[in-house]
Formats: C-alpha cells, structure tokens, sequence
C-alpha cells in the first residue's frame, strides 16, 4: 500500500515480558496506544517506518500529478487537480506529526527519505503521460489508498488513527474525481476512450503492487497484525479492490488488461493474474521508471527551500527578541 | 542541510460553525506564532471546518502522566450519584 514491505521488528529481550503481556492485552482489548504510553521498541520502530513510509508516499505523490496542473484542460479540472494535490500535501502533514509523536522529527524523516534509507510506494515511481492518468491515479491508485486506509482509522496507535480519519474524511472526493475524469474521456472521442483505456492498460498491475507482495512471500506480517498496525493481509485487500473495480470498469466501457480474468461463483470474487514482482521488487529499490527523478525532484525543493526555512527562522528569532526589548 | 534548527512545533484548535470549544485537530510546525495560524488554515480549514483558530508551543502544554491514570481518574468511578439517572424521581412529579 502506501506502506509496503514495512520491515517490521518483533519484542526485543529488553523487553520486561509482564509489560508486553498488559500491552498486548490493551491491545487486544482495543485500547489506544498513546505516545507517551509504555510500548515495545518493536513496535515503535516499526510504527515509524510504516507512518513514515505513508507520509512520504503522500509528498511524493503530488509530483506525478503535479505533472499536470499547468496542463488541465480546463480552468475547473486545474482547480479541482489543485485542491486534491494540496489534500495529498496535507495528508502527508498529518502522517509526519503523528510518526513525529514517535521521537523522529520530520526534517530527519526527509532525509531518510533522500539518502533512500526511506521509501515511498512504488507507485508513484510510474510516469503520466496523458491527462486520462490522472483519471486514473485517482480511480485505481486512489481507490487502492482507501480500501487499505478505511481499516486503518482502527489502528491500536491513538495518532496514526486519528491521522487516518482525517484522511479518510478527504479520499473519497480523490477516487470520485479520477472516475469523473475517466467517464468524461470514455463518453468522448473513440481516440479519448482509446486513451483512457491506455491509462487503464498502464495503471491496472503498478495499481495491484500497491498492497505489497503475495501473503505467502510476506513475511513482516504476523508481528503487526498482532498489534493492529496491518489491519488486513495484502491478498484480502488486493481481492477487495478488484472485485469493486472491475463493475466500474464495466461500467466505463474499459478492458482490464487480464485474459486470465474471471468471476469465480465458488470463492465469491474474481479470478485475476498476479502483477509482475519482479518488476515491484525494482521498484523498490529505486528502478523505477521515474524514481531517479523523483528523489532528485524532492531533493531540489528540499535544497532550495533551505533559505526560505532559515530565513523565516531568523526572523522569527529576531522579533521574538526586538518583543523582549521593548518590554 | 544549512544547519539542525527546525521549525518548533504547534498545537492547533479550531472552533467549528456553530459556537462549540475549540478542539485540538493536530500539529504542525512553523517558524512563529503568525505562520503557524496562517499554516493551520491550509492544513486543516480547508473545508470550512472552522471559524477561529488557535496556535500554542507544543512546548507549553502541561499533560497528566498516563502511568497516573488509576490514581487521577479512578476516585470518579464511585461517584455515580454525580449523574442525574442515579436518582429515581416519579413520573407523576414532573420534568426534572
């Protein structure tokens, strides 16, 4: 998801085992675990790198559609592309606080993120190469986001929930927009709908990558299922999401691109191919096709707002003591 | 990067449309008291959802210890006469 493959740390020997034992059992009895609460090292750790992860997947996600703001077709899709790429710049301010309330500041978080000792989703490491993709991105990737996102609002950590709601409040205007923008270009032209359909062809398997690898292969899962910071396993997820698209895509006129594709009366859901994991697993680790330029993208801005952060700093410190002297 | 100074954090409370408390909604970080009340209107009155807008140093606030949750807040639990429901009033006496 926006957190995949999350290395997840079980409890540590230093762990007094009477203490895990009572935080398991607040856990289990659905208490909400509060920063300042006594926690596994574990668990923390762990809480740190998937809020983190999360944060940075929302920054890093306004570039792909950020790639199109000056480009809308018309003044309304620039303005409603605006709002939701500003939605995403505040879901990732949400995250960064409630990962922060964990004893990591956002600016380290940043670089983590910079020097790769972070990752983001591997979704956004995939190019937009016309304005059916961002009907797309917010159908499918968007609507990936939620159906691992809604759960999570349950999260046993109190921040990272709360930080969930709020985002979750949001999402749904995303999803809408994106299956808005498919439905105009599958009403248009047969060269838009050709389009559209390009998107689909494009988005459909980096979209399924989005919940992390097969469970079978997943191996950090257990350990955060327990402490309810993984709501669901990455194949119930994966399921969920294909059975409520492949309607909409009907509905649209669009072909998933799965010859393999089937409804299975007995399971209750479809039968569908497994992404490529190979290619997920690159992706990963930094070679995807727009990852360079990703990272290098964040990295100017983070450089050159520097001066701006500073100087702010400094003016703030200079006012603060002008105050004092006037006193 | 320049130097290890960041921006201090900011807690934010917002009251909603019709007169209710301020609420805490979250952080964020900002250089000063100013940018941290225009920061919160981006971050979280972007649908309307306030009217006014308080900005405190994370810093300043005071909490109670959550290893002091029996002592602090165990003494209420005995005092259930603090409720209206405790007392059985007739029904023939009336709204009350």
């Amino acid at each position: 998801m926006y957190a995949q493959m999350v290395k997840s740390e079980g409890p540590k020997d230093q762990d007094d085992p009477a203490k895990l034992a009572e935080f398991q059992a607040r856990i289990d009895a659905g208490d909400k675990i509060e920063p300042k609460d006594w926690m596994p090292e574990g668990y923390r750790k762990t809480l740190i790198r998937q809020i983190g992860q999360h944060a940075h997947s929302e920054i890093v996600g306004q570039l792909p559609e950020g790639n199109w703001i000056t480009r809308a077709p018309t003044l309304e899709r620039k303005a409603i592309l605006l709002a939701k790429v500003q939605d995403e710049a505040g879901h990732g301010l949400y995250l960064y606080c409630a990962a922060e309330t964990l004893g990591v500041s956002r600016d380290e978080m940043t670089e983590m993120l910079l020097d790769g000792r972070m990752k983001y989703s591997s979704i956004f490491a995939y190019p937009t190469l016309t304005w059916a993709d961002m009907g797309a991105v917010g159908w499918l990737v968007d609507g990936a986001a939620i159906m691992n996102q809604v759960p999570l609002q349950r999260t046993s950590f109190g921040p990272y929930s709360r930080a969930m709601i709020r985002v979750c409040k949001e999402e749904s205007f995303h999803q809408r927009q994106g299956f808005d923008i498919m439905m105009k270009m599958c009403a248009g032209s047969p060269a838009q709908k050709q389009m559209a359909q390009d998107a689909l062809n494009r988005f459909w398997y980096p979209a399924l990558m989005m919940f992390g690898p097969s469970d079978k292969d997943s191996v950090h899962s257990s350990q955060s299922m327990a402490w309810k910071i993984k709501m669901n396993t990455n194949d119930e997820l994966r399921q969920k999401f294909v059975d409520q698209t492949v309607p909409q895509a009907e509905y649209l006129g669009l072909t998933i691109p799965d010859d393999t594709l089937a409804w299975n009366e007995e399971k209750g859901g479809y039968d569908f191919a497994e992404p490529d994991w190979d290619e997920f697993f690159e992706v990963l680790k930094g070679n995807g096709p727009c990852s360079v330029d990703r990272i290098a993208t964040r990295k100017k801005a983070w450089d050159d707002g520097a001066w701006v952060r500073d100087g702010l700093m400094a003016h703030a410190e200079k006012a603060r003591a002008a105050k004092v002297a006037a006193e | 990067m320049t130097d290890k100074r960041e921006w201090p954090l900011w807690e934010i409370f917002i009251r909603g449309q019709h007169g209710a408390s301020h609420r805490h909604v979250g952080s964020l970080h900002a250089p000063d008291a100013e940018m941290a009340i225009l920061n919160a209107r981006d971050v979280y009155t972007r649908r309307k959802e306030g009217v006014s807008i308080w900005a405190v140093p994370a810093n300043a606030i005071a909490a109670s210890s959550p290893s002091k949750k029996g002592p602090m807040y165990d003494p209420a639990e005995d005092k259930a006469y603090r409720h209206p429901t405790f007392f059985d009033i007739p029904k023939v006496v009336g709204p009350m």
